[in-house]
């Protein structure tokens, strides 16, 4: 009997074993994995014992955590409620988080590396545990002026400081309340999460960054930029002046806006076609061309590459492989060709910064609870797609088209405005999205802008970037300029 | 462990040794009173650290401490002194760290149930915690009844078949049909006067008693004859019989009352002493074989054996996550022993009341959450050790009897921790057993502190052989 005992105690004592190593693989091994699981709701319960750090603009909250009596310690409010949502986003219980909440979760929950030593310190001592707060670059007026702009419309404002590339407001509409998801009753929050995600114009979609849309007409700058530095073209290069173009093996014809031709004579200039931004000449010149320089400058201006601001951008696109018909629609934005707000932003920018693109950001400043400086804004630039003088050519055709082009509803008295405007066909029958850049003022420039308006501003195909974008970029840019 | 503590003599033993005593020429047989001397030091500090876990609790999920400490701490501490002071006078040679350990996993137990009750905001006798001090009480109050009743365990072989009847009764009084209650799905419960209780949890000690007794009286006949067949020497048919009815039984289990985990105990716990009478590795073949090809067919036919089969091996899966009765609770299980890591979050800092039923089926993951690796680690080794007290009353035991029921009743406590916190850690299947002394639940309680009671009895009767040295 004694040797069936031992027999028996050695299974009992696997069967421990067995236990002992389970559980140090769950404990140990599998424990980060686990945290990180989305159905995991005890990372987030404890991500709510933290006092999360604020997001301030010009050192006002417009997210903080107040102490609270409910199972959570703390309650996230957003005391600006819809103005800041593209830029704060939500922080919910169970549907995640967005935006800066989500992008500079580290260290607003105090766990990025650089806190290591404070989170710490503080379990030691028993402190509670506190997250850095965010100082954005948000300039509240200018937020404000592009809110109140782009009134109802669908659609976006984003306006940067184009010798630094802080971004100074940044808009997105619909908008939302994310007070109405910091809630903490996840039934509720489900309710209002599947109500945002329905509702018409997606309204949790930051619309300046991560929303794609034909650029349209202001594309131009990037075609003509292409043909001056790229191709090598004066800026009185000439084209013939059709008012009908077909589009090579294919039915389809090219006109411009108005739907004669570019002006009057046989020709019309490359300036011409850009201060009245007209697309035939714009198509053959990108046919004559090629697809290389196009696609080369629009690169340079940004396309194709990732961004984040610290929010992830959408990458904005310029086909390659096309044929001539596909080029000669995407020379004037059309085509395949999408971009986001803050990448048609950044074709201003980059004129108004000498032909330099100055890497944008909404962070300012990472201030952990003790006051030490985390992280703190540096101008860097991202990249030069174009030299000084095809930047100051490029100013000054986008300073006519204000003034005596396509782009007059953007005229401020008294101060010189560039600008383009952009008028995007979506598809046959479909509203138009309609497209304002510009900078000013156009000899310093303090602020580049960009402005959508889409479903065609809820005039169908009758709207225009003139009529309904230029004059919201224009309090923008009024609203920087009167500081 | 216990084979070192056989071939060289624990702690105990030495304590335990005829030493003579110089001077006086007196052969001391024993000193009894030293071992209840080591009991009640062990006591009194098991005391001190459940009292010491309920203030931590109420500091880390209140904020302050009051007087509940004196309810649930001292009130169990009360019981369990009264026990010891029993001991001191029927069973004074009983093992010294049966008590104790048996102490400490129900008050950490109770402190860990308190924990979750503050978090589901239950009071006065909605709290689960209050309740479970009643129950260790009657458990306690039970344990010393048997202790004073049974002053020698030789007594219950004579009722071998009156154990198999009360196991089979209890067994059966589920499926009645007024008191009888399915919960969770389970039909293992008997209902009367506003409580429940679980009667498989008694009956697996009836069990034991029962298989302790008859195969001692039947071992010849199982060991002895049988055709050999690939190296093993394989039962005739007519002494298939009992396992075979066995399996039965467990079959039953399966099908009709719905609990795998019963199933799987009462089965093993037959098939080990079995082996343990007869020597004979065939009947653990032809056992497993038998469960194996059961569990499988059960698999097959029956939807709620599959579902758990599938939760088991495709856990994370969001289909069989959502699904009703899909794997919610294991992987929350999962996540709350993740969230405690190697040293938990601190009794009363973590949520274990997030995952389901985490006073009960899950308290384990609850203490793995708030305790850490560390504490699983404190835990598991104390249940160890628990059974590794009742392993060496069968290694020293001189009735066979005795030995066959020290290996059954520390088995089952073996095998129902493997069972419950191998199906908490995914080693095998989830099945709804509860961890023994922790979990909240009477009848579970009631179960184990008799075991403890016939363990002490037995290790009393062991050490009481005038020659025999341990």
């Amino acid at each position: 009997m004694t040797r069936e005992l031992k027999r028996v105690t050695i299974v009992v004592l696997l069967m421990f074993v067995t236990l002992f190593v389970s559980t140090t693989i769950i404990q140990f091994f599998q424990a980060d994995a686990l945290a990180d699981d989305a159905r995991n709701a005890r990372t987030i319960y404890a991500s709510y014992d933290t006092e999360r750090g604020a997001i301030l603009v010009d050192g006002q909250p417009i997210a903080e955590s107040v102490p609270t009596d409910d199972e959570f310690k703390y309650q996230r409010t957003y005391p600006q409620g819809p103005l800041y949502s593209a830029v704060t986003g939500y922080y919910t219980l169970g549907q995640g988080s967005s935006q800066i909440e989500q992008s500079l979760n580290d260290y607003l929950s105090g766990t990025s590396d650089s806190q290591f030593l404070d989170y710490l310190n503080r379990i030691i001592t028993g402190q509670n545990p506190q997250g850095a707060s965010v100082e954005l670059t948000i300039d509240p007026v200018v937020q404000q002026a592009a809110y109140d702009a782009l009134g109802s419309y669908q659609g976006a404002v984003v306006a940067i400081e184009p010798s630094t590339g802080r971004i100074l407001a940044m808009v997105s509409k619909p908008d939302y309340d994310p007070n109405t998801l910091a809630v903490h009753d996840t039934q509720q929050v489900l309710d209002t999460y599947d109500t945002l995600l329905g509702a018409p114009g997606d309204p949790l979609i930051n619309k300046t960054i991560n929303d794609l849309n034909p650029p349209g007409s202001t594309f131009k700058i990037v075609t003509t930029s292409a043909a001056l530095q790229n191709a090598g073209l004066p800026v009185d290069h000439t084209e013939p002046n059709l008012a009908r173009l077909p589009l090579a093996g294919s039915d389809r014809t090219v006109s411009n806006a108005g739907g004669g031709t570019c002006g009057g004579g046989d020709t019309v200039t490359i300036a011409t076609a850009f201060v009245l931004s007209c697309n035939i000449p714009m198509a053959e010149l990108g046919v004559e061309m090629g697809e290389s320089p196009l696609a080369d400058m629009a690169n340079a201006f940004g396309f194709g590459s990732e961004l984040s601001v610290p929010m992830d951008v959408s990458t904005s696109l310029y086909p390659r492989g096309l044929d001539d018909a596909q080029l000669a629609l995407s020379a004037f934005g059309q085509g395949s060709d999408v971009a986001t707000p803050l990448q048609v932003a950044m074709l201003s920018a980059a004129v108004a910064n000498g032909g330099t693109i100055m890497t944008p950001t909404l962070v300012d400043r990472i201030q952990a609870p003790d006051l030490s400086v985390l992280e703190t804004f540096e101008a860097k630039e991202l990249s030069t797609p174009l030299t000084s003088i095809t930047a100051s050519t490029l100013s000054q055709l986008m300073v006519e088209a204000v003034d005596n082009g396509a782009a007059t509803n953007a005229r401020i008295d008294g101060v010189s405005v560039a600008g383009k405007t952009g008028t995007a066909e979506n598809g046959e029958g479909d509203p138009y999205t309609l497209w304002f850049t510009g900078f000013a003022p156009a000899d310093n420039p303090r602020v580049a802008v960009a402005v959508v308006v889409e479903d065609g501003g809820g005039l169908g195909q009758s709207g225009s970037g003139n009529e309904l974008a230029a004059p919201i970029a224009k309090r923008v840019l009024e609203a920087v300029l009167s500081k | 462990m216990t084979n070192g503590a056989v071939t060289n003599g624990g702690p105990t033993a030495t304590t335990d040794a005829p030493t003579p005593t110089p001077g006086r020429g007196i052969r001391r047989i024993r000193v009894p009173q030293k071992l209840r001397n080591l009991e009640l030091f062990l006591l009194l500090f098991v005391c001190a650290v459940n009292a010491f876990a309920v203030v931590l609790v109420q500091f880390g999920a209140l904020g302050y401490a009051d007087m509940t400490v004196f309810t649930l701490g001292a009130g169990l501490a009360v019981l369990v002194l009264g026990l010891h002071v029993a001991l001191r006078f029927v069973a004074t040679n009983a093992d010294p760290f049966i008590l104790p350990i048996a102490a400490l996993l129900n008050g950490i137990g109770i402190a860990i149930i308190y924990r979750i009750d503050i978090a589901e905001k239950l009071t006065g006798w909605e709290s689960t915690a209050v309740r479970q001090v009643v129950w260790s009480g009657l458990a306690i109050a039970l344990a010393l009844v048997v202790i004073l009743v049974i002053r020698n365990h030789r007594v219950l072989q004579r009722y071998t078949y009156l154990a198999m009847l009360v196991a089979a009764i209890l067994l059966l009084l589920p499926m009645l049909p007024v008191i009888g209650q399915e919960i969770n799905g389970a039909r293992v419960w008997i209902h009367f006067g506003g409580f429940s209780f679980q009667p498989g949890e008694v009956a697996k000690i009836a069990l034991a008693v029962f298989f302790a007794g008859y195969l001692v009286s039947r071992r010849d006949s199982l060991s002895m004859v049988g055709t050999k067949f690939l190296g093993l020497r394989f039962p005739r048919a007519r002494d298939l019989g009992p396992i075979l009815v066995l399996w039965a039984l467990s079959m039953a289990i399966i099908i009709f009352q719905r609990d795998l985990g019963t199933a799987l105990l009462y089965f093993g716990l037959f098939v080990v002493m079995i082996y343990v009478a007869t020597g004979r590795a065939s009947w653990v073949v032809l056992g497993v074989g038998l469960f194996l090809a059961g569990a499988v067919i059960a698999g097959q036919v029956l939807v709620y054996v599959n579902d758990r089969f599938t939760n088991w091996l495709d856990a994370f899966n969001p289909a069989i996550y959502d699904a009703q009765g899909g794997s919610y609770q294991l992987v929350q299980g999962l996540f709350g022993l993740a969230n405690g890591g190697l040293i938990g979050t601190g009794l009363g800092e973590g949520r274990p009341d997030i995952t389901p039923l985490a006073q009960s089926d899950y308290v384990i993951a609850s203490i793995g959450e708030e305790l850490g690796l560390a504490g699983m680690f404190a835990i598991l080794a104390l249940y160890l050790l628990f059974i590794s007290r009742g392993f060496r009353i069968s290694f020293a035991g001189q009735d066979d009897f005795g030995r066959l029921l020290g290996v059954g009743l520390s088995f089952t406590v073996a095998l129902q921790c493997f069972i419950v916190i191998g199906g908490v850690t995914r080693v095998i299947p989830l099945t709804g057993l509860t961890a023994p002394f922790m979990a909240a639940g009477g009848s579970s309680l009631v179960a184990n502190w008799i075991i403890v009671a016939l363990l002490l009895r037995l290790s009393d009767t062991v050490r009481n052989q005038p020659r025999l040295v341990i």
